[in-house]
């Protein structure tokens, strides 16, 4: 009872150990402020972990959410400037989301029409809408937008930053759709067993197609989110999005062959890589070595969550016992 | 008489839950063709797989030209002399048919590991090839060729390990007729080389035209070994089916309740040909064959599976001549499907999740789930047809093989279908719950649910149904209703007694 217990949260666990580690290790991490920061510079990658992780749960992945996110804010840029007029910001956020659905869509449409691995098609769009953002920025940069735009990265409300409530709106949001919805039903069955969604009457491809758009579209939304707060739009951002979304959807406890997870156990891992951060700034560690700290840590939270290490100390015992067992008869 | 090449003695093998071999005696003399007969799961395959070394018996003796072996793995059976040619090829289709005749055992250059001697590796192969007759070029890609050219190359590839025991698995299963005759040339061939041939059939008629002797294996059993000159058709059938017949006690005639299904001229290319069936409300119709008849196919086409190519469907008083799995779930049709741990259930998800699977839409319009009405649903159908579960939460995974059937039981009848198919209902579930599953279906035939049920089993097919569909080859070859179900009746169409003899 216990062990499924501490199995079941032992994700929640582990990021309450290394707040209480880091809290021990620097008196600046508890203070409202840094924590505000913390919550800030978590909410992007939670609204694109969030996406990855429905695609991820249908045996997918999306490397496309970088350039999709790049493309689709660059387009929308000027729309934001400053002096644009409401109704302007809201088409440009609109047209944004179109275009990253279509793009997403076509991510679909490769991958279960065609029969595209995910990996291969999402790589192929990738360089595409990059390369598009580049052609069309030609080095430039779009900066200045109107403080209305800017409170979508940038404001507050009620002394909680903006990003943060509307990450946590996302994250509602996506709970809902995977836990509450005859769609999110489908997503799990897509991702346990594509063949037995098909003999109970479940499009693969359809679910395939409704899901990559919903990554596409989330990948825009990232987008604007990260313009606004950064007040400049340029063809170069984001290319980092893709493997930082997916290594939270890992840590989080979703699992690569489909079915298994959600957005719950996301949160906490985007939550575990951004503390994780933060602390080595605190600490003073040098962001040289940052990356490759953050990287055994993925590892070391799939291996723990796998059991292998449970496992091997499990056999272990069971072998020490079975030497104990003999020696005594 | 000279030395036989092989003599089985008393060979017994136990799986969980079932015999598969119960004290089988065979032999084989050089330059024999033996042919193994038997009804699916009679034990062919799994004897001939002491032989090649993939399982073990557990008890009895194998003799190899007079000296007792122990067949552990493949490659002692290669070293012995023993081939087999399974039904599934184990040709690898990138490479040249000479590439694969000396798979892992290339002539080498110089001597040296890892550097293939190519003239020598073309050379010795066509000198292979042309020995048995066999005209296929050794530099082709196995890709290109036809089934029965593949074959060949797998005959060929066989005799290069010097093989002086061939065991084929139904060879002539996929081929056309003169591609069959001229594997039956090759078989003269090897004979009067004194290689020992094993053949495993599934055509009555091939008993007469290339065997020597049949062995007649029932449940695990030998029943008997007959020179092919001493014996005929039916009695080879009487002895394959043999065991009592279990009589249906209420076989019923419906003739004039509406019709829930009619199938009319199905055809899918080089799989179905002119399927047409009819089921009516409240019937059971088995539907009988041999594997590989194209049952499973035709239930995927009715459902919407696979598309088919011409003909149409009316289910419940719908005209489609296409369809999909939505739209029969939405009409009324439900397919259990054979595989159900591949295509019954997600494994890994609880047992709610996979009760409701196939009638989300149905049961949630609004497409917001409703979990206390899913709840109550999971719980009704897991205390209606007795699903041994801890509670509905856990995953089907855990699940006994009989409670997992009716986990997929309950997601059909989740969905009110009207017109089921049950596609193997109740292979490899225990008494028990085969019971309890029968129970349940003859319960919905009584409530007017339509159900066609294919079975291997035929005991099964005998016992359960009002009336009974044979296919074969694609195609449904006959009708049979009242006395005339039985299991010789069923063998003998099945095996297409009466056909090209």
């Amino acid at each position: 009872m216990l062990r499924s217990y501490l199995a079941r949260f032992s994700r929640g666990i582990a990021l309450l150990a290394l707040c209480v580690i880091v809290s021990l290790a620097t008196p600046v991490f508890l203070t409202s402020d840094n924590l505000l920061n913390v919550a800030r510079q978590a909410s992007l990658l939670l609204i694109l972990s969030t996406g990855m992780t429905v695609v991820i749960l249908v045996g997918g992945t999306d490397l496309s959410i970088g350039s999709i996110a790049a493309l689709s804010s660059c387009l929308v840029a000027p729309f934001f400037l400053r002096g644009a007029s409401t109704l302007q910001i809201v088409l440009g956020i609109i047209l944004g989301l179109g275009v990253g659905a279509v793009l997403g869509f076509l991510n679909g449409l490769m991958i279960s029409k065609i029969g595209l691995p995910p990996f291969v098609a999402t790589y192929g769009m990738n360089q595409i809408a990059r390369g598009i953002a580049l052609a069309y920025m030609a080095g430039n940069i779009t900066y200045g937008f109107g403080p209305t735009f800017r409170y979508l990265g940038a404001g507050m409300l009620y002394g909680i930053p903006v990003p943060v409530i509307i990450a946590a709106a996302v994250f509602l949001l996506f709970y809902f759709l995977l836990s509450k919805t005859v769609f999110g039903r489908q997503v799990y069955v897509v991702g346990a067993r594509p063949s037995v969604a098909t003999f109970s009457g479940i499009s693969v491809p359809e679910t395939m197609l409704k899901v990559y758009t919903i990554n596409g579209l989330v990948a825009a939304f990232g987008g604007l989110v990260f313009i606004s707060r950064l007040n400049a739009a340029e063809a170069g951002l984001g290319e980092t999005f893709p493997l930082q979304a997916i290594g939270a959807v890992a840590i989080g406890g979703t699992s690569f062959r489909g079915g298994i997870g959600g957005v719950t156990g996301t949160i906490i891992g985007a939550l575990i890589v951004t503390v994780l951060t933060n602390a080595m700034n605190l600490l003073g560690v040098s962001t040289l070595w940052q990356t490759a700290v953050t990287g055994a840590v993925i590892i070391l939270a799939v291996v723990l969550d796998q059991g292998l290490v449970a496992q091997g100390v499990g056999a272990a015992l069971v072998m020490r016992r079975n030497r104990r067992v003999r020696a005594e008869a | 008489m000279e030395r036989a090449v092989l003599e089985m003695h008393q060979i017994t093998k136990q799986f969980p839950g079932v015999l598969a071999l119960d004290k089988v005696d065979f032999d084989l003399y050089p330059g024999e063709v033996h042919i193994l007969l038997g009804e699916n799961g009679a034990g062919k395959s799994t004897l001939m797989k002491t032989l090649a070394g993939a399982h073990e018996p557990d008890s009895g003796t194998i003799v190899v030209d007079g000296r007792e072996v122990r067949i552990r793995n493949p490659k002692q059976a290669q070293a012995l002399g023993i081939s087999i040619i399974y039904q599934e090829f184990t040709l690898i289709p990138y490479l040249t048919v000479a590439q694969n005749i000396f798979l892992a055992r290339e002539p080498l250059r110089w001597g040296m590991r890892g550097l293939v001697d190519r003239d020598r590796l073309y050379a010795d192969s066509t000198a292979i090839l042309k020995t048995l007759g066999i005209s296929v070029d050794p530099r082709s890609v196995v890709s290109t060729l036809g089934v029965a050219q593949q074959q060949l190359v797998e005959v060929a590839k066989a005799l290069s390990l010097n093989a002086r025991i061939l065991i084929m698995d139904e060879p002539t299963a996929t081929l056309s007729d003169q591609e069959i005759e001229q594997l039956f040339g090759i078989i003269h061939n090897l004979k009067s080389r004194g290689v020992g041939v094993i053949y495993i059939s599934h055509r009555l008629q091939e008993v007469g035209q290339i065997g020597d002797r049949v062995t007649v294996l029932r449940d695990g059993r030998s029943v008997g070994t007959y020179n092919v000159a001493d014996v005929d058709i039916n009695t080879l059938i009487k002895l394959m089916v043999g065991r009592e017949v279990m009589e249906k006690a209420d076989r019923r005639s419906l003739p004039n309740a509406p019709e829930a299904l009619r199938v009319s001229h199905l055809h899918r290319n080089g799989v179905l040909h002119d399927v047409n069936l009819v089921v009516r409300e409240g019937e059971i119709v088995g539907l009988a064959g041999l594997v590989g008849s194209g049952r499973t196919e035709l239930a995927r086409a009715i459902f919407g599976i696979d598309p088919f190519d011409s003909g149409e469907i009316v289910l419940l008083g719908k005209r489609l001549v296409a369809t999909n799995p939505s739209l029969s779930i939405r009409l009324g049709l439900g397919l259990l499907p054979e595989d159900r741990k591949s295509d019954g259930l997600a494994l890994i998800l609880p047992v709610k999740d996979n009760v409701t699977h196939a009638s989300l839409t149905r049961l949630f319009p609004s497409f917001i789930l409703d979990f206390r009405k899913e709840r109550a649903i999971a719980e009704r159908y897991v205390r209606d047809l007795r699903i041994a579960t801890p509670n509905i939460f856990r995953q089907v995974g855990f699940l006994s093989g009989g409670n997992q059937q009716k986990v997929v039981l309950a997601k059909w009848l989740a969905t009110q279908s009207r017109v089921l198919i049950f596609d193997e209902p109740t292979r490899g579930i225990d008494v028990g719950a085969k019971a309890e599953v029968h129970d349940f279906m003859r319960q919905l035939a009584r409530q007017g649910v339509a159900i066609l049920m294919i079975s291997s089993d035929l005991p099964e097919i005998v016992s359960m149904s009002d009336r009974v569909y044979v296919m074969r080859e694609g195609t449904i070859v006959k009708e049979l209703e009242g006395e005339d179900i039985n299991q010789e009746t069923i063998i003998g169409y099945a095996m297409g007694k009466g056909e090209g003899q």
